[in-house]
């Protein structure tokens, strides 16, 4: 079905998905837009043709998402906040995260 | 946290804001250089000299913003046509909303697209009637719209901004669906919208010459099913299932007045872009009254808000609240009452019958379809019949 070869030239445009592991340095892409809603009193992902509810837990985690902080560090910093234990939460960010990201909503 | 978040479930909101729409589509103008014959504009299109003003388009978007409206769909017609296109995003990105272009491409250059992207505008959704140039041609009798656009979706990508490619489905095209994909691919978009065209204004007065048969819709639907997992993270299918091969209606616009409103060229404010097409509802428009008194009060959206209009067998089905008995255009167009049970489903009695014509006319030779144009569709009851793209 999928033809590879007839489109080499145009490669570079492709995407390729990316792969959540405790190294990723996850940012929110220009496009999509984590606002608290005043009038509704909740926080909104605004992204193409979707508007996401995230869970407060989702929420703390997508807020740290700057780019600059690898899963590890996000992890670290709420283990530290709810005293939980690190690896536990790390896991459960890079499978909320690797979803989020295969959503279009996470990019790194 | 999937999809949706229908603005009237949440809770602990401000009582305007919690009823508020989520999404407002925005019908700059019905001006469109392509002729698709499933367009979902009405048959009897709104003139350029109807149309609201720069400023009555600016007062629209500042009011959608106040009123709690999170996404606009700038759309038509094709809404590069209209020129002050940028002041009017200007206005919507100054009130907040999410910003969306629906477009056909084929009007736009790099620069312009560069501007509206300074503007702040969001997102992309470019169109596609097929990936074979000859065919797309035919199809939206337009000369060379094909490989402009493939420019468009380059422009798009290289200015930064997310694309979705949509590429309606039906009888012309559907062989090609593998193609479509690929070629979302290969232009990187983010998302491929494929819609199986829904049957209303252009496209039911086009039926016969568009519906797939059940058996190639049933390729679609594995086709669809392979490529999502091929292509996880990669790209995101939204994928519009024809509904008369379904079992149930779909959940139009999220339940009639509950979630998203449009707005046509000429200001009046409908539950749903194909909405005027029932007789006896009133519309109001932006230039008579606020867009919050109508969205609130207004007949056209209260006509069936809710499930209190409802009739056997919707009144009794533990399905009201999924799909709120469907299409309310759609059980006006085919069984002549605006209250029934969208044909679509399988409990309507009209059910049956309706999607065996539907399959039988997807085996018959196609008749030539109507073009899309201002003054085309001649009179409903005496449907005149165009020749096909020279």
């Amino acid at each position: 079905m999928a033809d590879d070869t007839k489109t080499k030239d145009q490669s570079d445009v492709r995407r390729t998905r990316l792969i959540v592991d405790a190294e990723t340095k996850p940012i929110l892409p220009r496009h999509i837009k984590l606002r608290h809603d005043k009038g509704r009193d909740v926080w909104l992902i605004l992204a193409p043709e979707r508007v996401y509810d995230p869970d407060d837990i989702a929420v703390e985690v997508l807020k740290l998402c700057d780019g600059k902080r690898s899963v590890t560090d996000i992890a670290k910093h709420l283990a530290e906040q709810y005293q939980a234990p690190k690896t536990e939460i790390a896991n459960d960010i890079i499978s909320m995260l690797q979803d989020l990201s295969d959503k279009g909503v996470i990019s790194a | 946290m999937t999809g949706m978040a229908p603005a009237t479930k949440i809770e602990n909101a401000d009582p305007t804001c919690a009823l508020a729409p989520v999404g407002l589509l925005a019908e700059l103008t019905h001006r469109c250089p392509l002729q698709c014959s499933y367009c979902s504009n009405p048959l009897e299109m709104e003139r350029p000299n109807t149309e609201l003003s720069t400023s009555e388009w600016q007062s629209v978007m500042h009011q959608a913003g106040e009123m709690g409206v999170l996404q606009l769909h700038l759309s038509g017609g094709e809404p590069t046509a209209r020129k002050d296109l940028e002041e009017i995003l200007e206005s919507a990105v100054k009130a907040g909303l999410y910003t969306n272009l629906i477009t056909a491409g084929v009007l736009l250059n790099k620069e312009r697209l560069q501007k509206l992207a300074d503007i702040g505008l969001d997102h992309v959704q470019l169109s596609i009637q097929d990936v074979d140039p000859a065919n797309a041609d035919i199809i939206s009798n337009y000369k060379g719209g094909a490989q402009k656009k493939r420019e468009v979706a380059r422009w798009v990508r290289e200015i930064g901004l997310p694309l979705t490619v949509n590429a309606p489905l039906h009888r012309m095209n559907i062989e090609n669906l593998p193609n479509i994909i690929d070629y979302a691919v290969e232009v990187g978009a983010e998302r491929l919208e494929v819609a199986h065209i829904q049957y209303y204004a252009w496209a039911l007065k086009n039926r016969a010459a568009l519906m797939p048969t059940h058996e190639a819709f049933m390729k679609t639907v594995d086709i669809i099913k392979e490529a999502k997992e091929r292509l996880k993270g990669i790209l995101v299918f939204d994928f519009v299932l024809p509904d008369y091969y379904a079992k149930y209606p779909k959940p139009c616009m999220g339940g009639w007045a509950s979630g998203l409103l449009s707005i046509t060229p000429s200001g009046k404010v409908l539950p749903c872009h194909a909405s005027e097409s029932i007789p006896g509802l009133k519309f109001d428009n932006v230039k008579d009254k606020s867009l919050l008194d109508i969205w609130m009060e207004g007949n056209a959206f209260q006509a069936f808000r809710g499930t209190d209009w409802m009739k056997e067998p919707c009144r009794s089905c533990d399905r009201k609240e999924i799909d709120f008995g469907g299409c309310r255009c759609q059980a006006y167009a085919l069984t002549g009452d605006a209250t029934n049970t969208d044909p679509a489903c399988s409990l309507s009695p009209f059910h049956e019958e309706w999607a065996k014509i539907a399959d039988e006319e997807a085996h018959k030779e196609p008749p030539p379809v109507v073009f899309r144009r201002m003054g085309g569709a001649g009179k409903k009851d005496n449907i005149p019949q165009t020749e096909p793209a020279e």
